[in-house]
């Protein structure tokens, strides 16, 4: 690095609203983003990450958070001093910028063509062969085929990838120097995920750009960055070459961060093969219709197709898949919160599928739930006490027996007794799932059913609350049915896995066998897709 | 709720609004106080100005003591006003629920059935239904509830229907509770802030559309109103402009007052959506 | 493109079943009524003929059952007869048709005003938002939201002809003036301004109440942000981006408030003396004409409802999204 920095950032801070955690969200930062890079910044949530990024960008939401003291130099000139117009002029000329949620950031009801060349047309004007030969040859480069198609397209036509292709074809419009992404494939499927990945790297390696790319996966560190640097409540806590931070941390934080990424590798735990069978589904299916009164005009969707599976006592079978791959239906088919179409699902023997509501209410305690979005899951406006102990009265408990019972519990999944009487908002996303997973066992069931449990959650929280279930388990010897996106944690806690596609499972089998040697295409696709594996411990099997 | 007040007092219009609502709620209890004798009584000649004779706000093309009215008018408004929201909250909390807990075909036949009520032009099926039942309390009050419930039906169907696929709820279905249970103790106490906004702005809108009917001569013959004033008293507005002039002041602060405690009410129990909203 | 097609056949669908239930409705509320269905129908003008009434019930079907009333009374109906005003001596779709026109005119003008001058306030008052210009234009939609519409009538109408003596009070134009042609237009033209104001402000403040609301909204959106990061003007972010998404609700709703226009032209018609069917409303509440007034009822629902296929049909052309269904 003998050239001066395409960007350096000097000693920046940035001042949140008076009410909020922290004072600062950025305190007294310094980064330097060279020509031809990729700098990763890594944080949990409320790490400052994403602002300094917004920062660069001139795209704070003034005027309640703003930068308050350091410099943002682009070649020497300081985009903090930098009229309005003059950092107007830079963004999506010089600075280009993808976010984080494809779905949302697209222009609803403008042609996918008007939104590539009004960037163009603001900056630097073309005629109107030389602007359509540029559309073409951006949606190209950015891998969408069939350009002539693809640019009279309304983007509520465009899967998430493809929106989040047209947003790099936008930000790549003019050539800028530097690209910012905020978590551009935090919100897609990981095969998809790996394709924009390999996208960003090969643009930015043939147009010698510099990149900083903000995310909370060190996976996806793994995959892209040259440079890493390691944010935590405001501050840089390590920044170095990506080799030097991923093999030898030297920061505690950076240390207990990537200790808590979930390792590729399959606990070696063999199911008890002659323990019996609690929960059997059998050619389980749910299609969803969508009715219309103009005959011929409803649709439908077969979420569920014919899926069967046994869960035996004391074992966890994980259910992986991408979005619209129809595991969260078939788990909410196996609590009965869906009638299945067709099919069995036999509880202790128990087919629960021909079940009316009052016939059901003996064999909801068995089969339990724990929930994915921390903060939708428990009711806003019920004390904490009451919502774990509100099903057991609701199955005839006496009151105090169950309120005794609450705390215990509480106990159990590591919160004080004293979180009884307080309200949901008062806590963590982390110790909100806890709850949810005490108001589970409260039913002291035999099954639980777990989906999505810790993607919504911080990598060192997700690390906790899965160690908490894995050790609940054990203890109480439940059978778990776990549902998620993410082969990395399937792989830590699960015995067996099935992997879902278009309503199917496509594989079912022993952890470490699946992983080791997959046999389906699709599952092959599915892991090669995870980022960082060249960094990522490899498996065993 | 410390914290409803404490929001709600922020809001300077809301306060306002709260404040003028007070002293119409208050005119309306001391009408029979400060005003003994009958406002339909002729209290003095015809015409008179206001401040002339004594009478504050002068007296209608009989002699009745258009002050004697107001205050009088301000019980029937209001009591009116109330009682029809009170009709049409029923009406629309109720079909509302249904449609948006059971879904389905109940919440297609429901929506549809709401869809009409709101397409047919509301103001002049009251005006038919008042007419064609004779314009009594209850007529006008029934009538009133049946033009005024759909906006609050799909506003509760909408609050349902994502409540009831929020994860807390389903939470609860998977413990097995019961539907009674779970509408009551867990949909219905987070769908009630929306419900009591539109409540308080429909009192609003009701008080618009009784002095409305009033004013066509569809209010209640036995009853002194604010529309009722200003129709009376329309085709002599060149020479006595005061006796229309006034209870239309009337309807219009109450209106408004309304207006700031409901929007007040809106700002202090979203307080997210208050601050989206720059308020 | 089938979407579309589908989506307004669909909404076509709708208005012929909206349609039949207004009629069931009006039949269900001449058999509801207080009293002899005949008297309803005769609106009292033939209360004290006996034969009269006898007549009514054999036209009506009144002593057959029930539903063959109804089929009686949908088969008149469909084939564009709303019956005879006994009162006045003449069908009522007659009456009504003369009427119409006026109507039209009247609600035309205030819906145009209200929509221009609305959007214009709400969009200016979410620009600046928080400044004076804002409370300026917030304060002022509460105001006229909160009037009641026939007494602001009545006070424009005390300034601007009374003590100003710039329009005229009542009417639609100058009676027995001779006005032809440009000068006729004209003259209605003035008796025009002040029924169309006082009916239109109300409206004007609805649509910049929503229309500020709305463009608040929009402007937190994750895309106005990518507006931003592609360096656009400012003024292209406003009109583009932020005001083109926020008036498809305010599209919607002028389509559900067509149906108050329709019914506060009862009382604007009614104060200004504007020869609509308002004010052919108001007279037939007067003589309890009954069945001019459900006739009045019918014909305005149409109305309304033609005037929602209209927003339906500009909504499929400015949102290419109504494809995925409503």
């Amino acid at each position: 690095m003998s050239e001066a920095p395409l960007l350096a950032i000097e000693n920046l801070a940035i001042a949140l609203p008076q009410g909020a955690e922290r004072p600062l969200a950025v305190d007294n930062i310094s980064l330097t983003l060279a020509r031809n890079e990729i700098l990763c910044i890594v944080g949990e949530s409320g790490s400052g990450k994403s602002m300094t990024a917004h920062a660069v960008m001139g795209l704070l939401p003034q005027p309640h958070v703003r930068a308050t003291a350091g410099r943002i130099l682009y070649q020497g000139e300081d985009l903090l001093a930098a009229r309005p117009d003059r950092l107007r002029a830079l963004r999506g000329h010089k600075l280009g910028m993808i976010f984080q949620e494809p779905m949302t950031a697209l222009h609803p009801i403008m042609r996918v063509e008007a939104q590539i060349t009004e960037v163009i047309q603001q900056h630097a004007p073309l005629g109107s062969t030389a602007l359509r030969d540029r559309v073409t040859e951006l949606l190209l480069a950015v891998g969408l085929p069939d350009p002539d198609r693809l640019r009279r397209a309304w983007p509520h036509r465009l899967s998430g990838g493809q929106r989040q292709r047209v947003m790099i074809a936008m930000a790549l419009a003019l050539g800028p120097d530097i690209l910012i992404a905020d978590e551009p494939t935090t919100a897609l499927d990981v095969t998809t995920q790996a394709q924009i990945l390999a996208l960003i790297r090969r643009i930015q390696a043939e147009r010698q750009m510099g990149v900083m790319l903000i995310t909370h996966d060190f996976g996806v560190v793994a995959e892209v960055a040259d440079r890493v640097a390691v944010m935590q409540h405001g501050r840089i806590v390590e920044a170095g070459p990506v080799a030097q931070i991923l093999r030898s941390p030297q920061h505690p934080y950076t240390q207990s961060l990537i200790a808590a990424v979930p390792r590729l590798l399959a606990a070696p735990k063999p199911p008890p093969a002659d323990a019996p069978v609690v929960l059997q589904a059998e050619q389980v299916r749910k299609t969803f219709r969508q009715r219309s009164w103009i005959p011929g005009r409803g649709t439908e969707v077969a979420a569920v197709r014919d899926v069967s599976l046994a869960l035996r006592r004391g074992e966890t079978v994980g259910i992986v898949g991408e979005s619209g791959s129809g595991k969260s239906t078939f788990a909410r088919c196996v609590v009965r919160l869906l009638a299945p179409d067709s099919g069995a699902i036999r509880l202790h023997g128990t087919d629960i599928v021909p079940l009316g509501r009052a016939a059901l209410r003996p064999h909801r305690r068995r089969i339990q739930m724990v929930f994915q979005d921390p903060y939708a899951s428990l009711n806003p406006r019920r004390r904490v006490g009451d919502i774990i102990a509100a099903g057991p009265i609701a199955h005839g408990t006496p009151r105090a027996e169950a309120e005794r019972r609450a705390h215990e519990l509480l106990a159990l999944v590591g919160l004080d007794a004293a979180a009884a009487t307080r309200y949901p908002h008062e806590f963590s996303g982390g110790q909100r799932q806890r709850i949810g997973l005490a108001r589970a066992l409260a039913m002291e069931p035999d099954i639980l059913v777990a989906d999505e449990p810790v993607s919504a959650l911080d990598v060192s929280v997700q690390a906790q609350v899965l160690a908490l279930l894995a050790e609940v388990r054990a203890r109480l010897n439940l059978s778990m049915l776990f549902i998620t996106h993410d082969l990395r944690v399937a792989a830590q806690v699960c015995d067996r896995v099935a992997v879902m596609y278009r309503g199917e499972i496509v594989e079912l089998r022993p952890t470490a066998e699946l992983f080791a040697r997959p046999e389906h295409p699709y599952v092959r696709e599915l892991l090669a897709a995870v980022p960082g594996q060249g960094w990522l411990p490899a498996i065993q099997g | 709720m410390r914290d409803f007040l404490r929001r709600f007092a922020r809001n300077k219009g809301a306060l306002i609004g709260a404040a003028v609502l007070a002293l119409v709620v208050a005119l309306a209890l001391l009408a029979p106080f400060l005003f003994p004798e009958d406002p339909w009584d002729i209290a003095g000649p015809p015409f008179r100005r206001p401040g002339e004779m004594g009478f504050l706000l002068g007296t209608d093309t009989l002699g009745r003591d258009v002050a004697a009215g107001i205050a009088h008018g301000a019980r029937v408004t209001l009591l009116l006003s109330l009682v029809s929201t009170a009709v049409a909250l029923s009406i629309g909390v109720v079909l509302g629920a249904i449609a948006g807990y059971h879904g389905g075909w109940v919440d297609d036949l429901v929506m549809r059935f709401t869809e009409f009520f709101q397409t047919i032009p509301n103001f002049i099926l009251l005006v038919v239904l008042v007419a064609i039942f004779t314009p009594s309390i209850t007529s006008i009050v029934v009538a009133i509830g049946i033009v005024s419930w759909p906006p609050l039906a799909r506003i509760v169907r909408g609050e349902f229907l994502t409540l009831r696929s929020r994860e807390f709820v389903q939470a609860a279905e998977v413990l097995g509770q019961g539907s009674a249970r779970i509408i009551f103790g867990e949909i219905l106490p987070n769908a009630l802030s929306p419900v009591i906004v539109s409540a308080s702005l429909m009192v609003a809108t009701a008080v618009l559309l009784e002095s409305a009917l009033s004013f066509l001569g569809l209010g209640d013959p036995n009853l002194m109103s604010w529309g009722y004033m200003i129709g009376a008293s329309r085709t002599v507005i060149r020479q006595a402009w005061w006796i229309s002039c006034f209870p239309g002041i009337a309807i219009a602060l109450t209106v408004l007052a309304l207006n700031l405690v409901g929007e007040g009410l809106s700002d202090a129990l979203n307080p997210r959506l208050a601050r989206k909203r720059g308020a | 493109m089938g979407g579309r097609l589908g989506f307004i056949a669909q909404r076509l669908v709708k208005a012929v079943f909206v349609i039949l239930g207004i009629i069931v409705l009006n039949f269900l509320l001449i058999r509801l009524a207080p009293g002899d269905p005949a008297l309803v129908l005769a609106g009292e003008a033939g209360a004290a003929d006996p034969k009269f009434l006898d007549d009514l019930r054999r036209e009506f079907g009144l002593d057959q059952p029930v539903w063959r009333q109804l089929l009686i009374y949908m088969q008149g109906i469909l084939s564009f007869d709303l019956g005879f005003s006994y009162r006045q001596k003449q069908p009522i779709l007659d009456l009504i048709l003369a009427r119409l026109p006026q109507t039209i005119l009247l609600t035309g003008t205030a819906l145009a005003f209200a929509i221009v001058a609305g959007v214009s306030l709400g969009a200016m008052a979410a620009r600046h938002v928080g400044t004076w210009w804002d409370s300026a234009i917030t304060t002022l939609a509460l105001l006229v939201y909160a009037m009641p519409q026939f007494w602001l009538g009545l006070m424009l109408v005390l300034l601007f002809s009374v003590q100003l003596g710039w329009l005229p009070t009542f009417g639609s134009n100058t009676i027995n003036s001779g006005f032809t042609g440009l000068d006729h237009a004209l003259d209605v033209g003035r008796h025009l301004i002040l029924p169309s104001l006082t009916l239109g402000l109300f409206f004007m403040a609805v649509y910049a109440r929503l229309t500020r609301a709305s463009m608040l909204e929009v402007a937190d959106l994750d895309f106005v942000r990518t507006g931003r990061a592609k360096g656009l003007a400012e003024g292209r972010i406003q009109r583009s981006y932020i005001l083109r998404n926020a008036l498809l609700p305010v599209v919607t709703y002028a389509g559900l408030q067509a149906g108050y226009l329709v019914g506060g032209s009862i009382l604007i018609e009614t104060v200004f003396a504007w020869p609509g069917i308002g004010r052919l409303a108001f007279e037939a509440v007067l003589v309890r004409d009954y069945n001019l007034l459900l006739g009045i009822f019918i014909i305005a629902s149409v109305l309304v409802i033609a005037f929602n296929l209209l927003t339906d049909l500009i909504y499929t052309i400015v949102d290419p999204r109504i494809e995925l269904g409503a």
